[in-house]
């Protein structure tokens, strides 16, 4: 199969949805002729034209407004936003407008749109510009929100978010975008609330998102040489969360362990934690439940620095190998 | 605050103890003092009252389960108080294994604290193993951090368990391969059944038996015991106060004869021999599935309708699995009767640790001569079992003789 970096992938399901459904269009701050800061819209401008591809003026707030009215209106806008640290100017409305009308007015509307945010560290982008605020609006009912970490899996998962009735938020990790993988031509949906075993193991699960996936895999991979047997499950959606696949497997390998980027107090990981010790699992728990997160900091320009302050393969390796040996 | 239903010690050498059956459900309201389980010991099923008034709750031991004396079972909630998870360590020691001698022998360590007063440290998992694997989370070691128990250690502890105790049903019978497969059902073996096995079995291979037999002349006495029934008023409901039966006599009788041959009123203590005062007669009782050896304590000093009375209270609660252990624990003798049966003669195995059993066979008609005449006549062989170790073939005789001259002659159980 030919390969696709992630942002390619990404800009072959947006072309997908514009050539299926006229009401599909994008915005967002240099998507146009610039392409996109990431080069993910790239020369969509030229064959969709500027009515469906549209710069927009450095306000999110204002950008999230017309995203939230043209979806009321019967429009399905897909908004790109140029960091997704950016959230924050337009949280009035994602959190109060986009995730609420339709449960305010009956469910007699929806708001079909989509938000891209380039997320994550490790670009040298310093603190404002390389946070991961996934786990914020994953605490929104109303909205749903996905972290696609393969090609495959954000074309998929876009195109499932595009057809969605409601606000579907993308957490695109910054350094995913010139990933390379399999990717097939035709359009295809990945179901979003569905969680992915990304690799079979039997020692202990480690619920990764995003870029923490592969560097859980690439950790996985170093302890296998060990005898100590990983299951990695990428759990694509943060809401609605997938639990039983997660129940599943811990019952299976009797640990836990979850790696993400974001901030580890009150993070993904937080909630994955709470909800195996509040299940059936519980009773399969062989060692307490592990969180490798962000640290408590905003990320920090220096290189090195910045590196420390999210989970790295050394880091997780260490972990993991205390938890399956018994020494946490 | 919750009030625990303890699990209480109601026979002297008992660790652990098996709930047969729950009066009440999770959620009933209960009364203090009222009935709320039964506990099956080796010999008898055990009532047990609710320790307060409130809402029974958390039922840790299931009917049928098994937990160690001294452990919470259950508890209860005042009303309208907010119920909590069980105590996991009071949760740990719960086994449902299906022999409490497993759970005792896995089990050395009873208390379910460590020994600086901490609850033990498990994982959720461990503990889990533990309960399926009838092991108590406090005897086992813990290998994790700070001493935590883990699935690795419960499992270890396990597979060291076999040689302790085999786990039953965990390989098929040696005896069931015997006979093919179908033509058997199987009937599983109660605390009862198993308590008769291994006293008989200890008492017949460790005790040296000798057996002494006397022929009885029922005569006088069926006239005599003829005359004291017939003469026996009749109560408020018209019925007479007493019938007595051949048994009453015979009761009354070895415990005079023990008090009339003091040695053999005995029972051997490894390195002494308790010589006893009162004559306290056990009567083996056959009830469903096995059989209870209730004890007329000072028989000696009892009426025959004194002993009548107390010999059907004591079979009907025996037969009623309700005997408590006061009541069928000592005596220095037994009798066991299968007269009725038409057994005309037996021997007996001595019930531990009692010197003495007396196999009464039934009253037989025969002619016997008296002055070179045939007179027919009752006659009764008893036979008595004796361990050689505190009772000598001539104490045992002796005390047969003189059992044999108060039956013959009821009378001398008045002078």
């Amino acid at each position: 199969m030919r390969e696709l970096t992630y942002a390619q992938a990404i800009q072959e399901a947006l072309a997908q949805a514009m050539d299926a459904d006229p009401s599909v269009f994008l915005m967002g701050e240099d998507i146009g002729v610039y392409g996109g800061a990431f080069q993910v819209t790239g020369d969509l401008v030229h064959r969709y034209g500027e009515d469906r591809v549209m710069d927009a003026p450095i306000s999110e707030l204002g950008q999230a407004g017309v995203a939230v009215g043209a979806a009321l209106a019967g429009c399905k806008p897909v908004l790109e936003f140029q960091f997704s640290d950016f959230a924050t100017l337009a949280m009035e409305q994602i959190v109060n407008q986009a995730a609420k009308l339709r449960f305010m007015l009956g469910g007699k509307v929806n708001v079909p749109l989509v938000m891209r945010f380039p997320a994550g560290s490790g670009t040298g982008a310093a603190a404002q510009h390389s946070q991961s605020l996934d786990a914020w609006l994953a605490h929104v009912p109303g909205l749903k929100v996905i972290q696609p970490s393969t090609p495959a899996d954000v074309k998929g998962m876009l195109l499932a978010a595009i057809d969605d009735p409601d606000p579907v938020m993308v957490f695109e990790h910054k350094l995913l975008y010139k990933m390379k993988g399999e990717v097939p031509e035709e359009p295809y949906r990945i179901a979003i609330g569905k969680a992915h075993v990304a690799r079979e193991g039997r020692d202990v699960t480690v619920v990764a998102t995003s870029i923490m996936v592969h560097k859980s895999l690439e950790a996985a991979q170093i302890l296998a040489a060990e005898d100590i047997d990983v299951e990695v499950i990428d759990l694509r959606t943060l809401r609605p969360i997938d639990t039983a696949t997660i129940i599943e497997s811990v019952k299976k390998t009797s640990r836990l362990a979850c790696v993400y980027e974001g901030v580890k107090t009150l993070g993904i990981g937080s909630e994955i934690s709470a909800r195996i010790a509040e299940s059936e699992a519980f009773d399969y728990l062989d060692a307490p439940i592990l969180r490798l997160g962000g640290v408590e900091s905003p990320i920090p320009y220096n290189p090195e620095l910045e590196k420390a302050a999210v989970p790295q393969v050394p880091g997780i390796v260490e972990a993991l190998r205390n938890l399956v040996r018994g020494r946490m | 605050m919750a009030v625990e239903v303890i699990l209480p010690r109601v026979d002297m050498d008992m660790a652990t103890g098996k709930i047969s059956k729950w009066h009440h459900k999770d959620g009933d309201k209960v009364a203090k003092g009222a009935a709320l389980f039964e506990i099956e010991t080796d010999k008898a099923a055990m009532e047990i009252d609710a320790p307060a008034d409130g809402i029974l709750r958390n039922i840790v031991v299931t009917e049928g389960g098994t937990a160690a004396v001294g452990s919470a079972v259950a508890w209860i909630y005042a009303e309208g108080e907010a119920v909590t998870a069980a105590a996991p360590a009071a949760a740990a020691q719960v086994t449902n294994a299906a022999t409490p001698t497993a759970a005792a022998t896995a089990a050395p360590v009873a208390s379910t604290t460590t020994l600086n007063g901490e609850a033990p440290r498990a994982t959720p998992l461990a503990r889990r193993l533990a309960r399926q694997a009838g092991l108590s989370i406090a005897a086992i070691t813990g290998s994790g951090p700070r001493g935590r128990i883990t699935a690795a250690d419960v499992r270890s502890t396990e597979e060291a368990k076999p040689a302790a105790a085999p786990a039953p049903a965990a390989t098929p019978d040696p005896v069931q391969k015997l006979y093919a497969p179908g033509s058997f059902e199987v009937i599983p073996v109660d605390g009862m059944r198993r308590t008769i096995a291994a006293r008989l079995t200890e008492s017949k291979q460790t005790v040296p038996h000798f057996y002494l037999s006397v022929t009885c002349t029922l005569t006088t006495l069926m006239a005599t015991r003829e005359r004291l029934n017939a003469a026996a008023p009749k109560g408020a409901d018209g019925q007479p106060l007493w019938k007595l039966s051949i048994n009453d006599f015979i009761i009354k009788a070895m415990a005079l004869a023990l008090q009339k041959v003091p040695n053999a009123n005995v029972t051997w203590a490894g390195d002494s021999i308790l010589q006893h005062k009162s004559s306290d007669v056990g009567v083996a009782v056959a009830v469903e599935g096995g059989l209870f050896t209730p004890v007329i304590r000072n028989a000696e000093g009892k009426t025959l309708t004194t002993i009548s009375t107390e010999m059907k209270e004591l079979a009907a609660k025996a037969r009623a699995r309700k005997l408590v252990p006061s009541e069928y624990q000592g005596g220095t003798t037994a009798i066991s009767n299968l007269g009725m049966y038409g057994i005309e003669q037996f021997t007996a195995i001595i019930n531990p640790p009692q010197a003495t059993i007396l196999a009464v066979g039934a009253a037989v008609d025969r002619f016997i001569p008296v002055k070179g005449q045939p007179v027919l006549a009752s006659q009764m062989n008893c036979t008595l079992s004796c361990d050689h170790r505190a009772v000598d073939g001539a104490v045992g005789a002796e005390f047969l003789q003189a059992f044999g001259q108060l039956i013959e002659e009821p009378l001398l159980m008045l002078a």
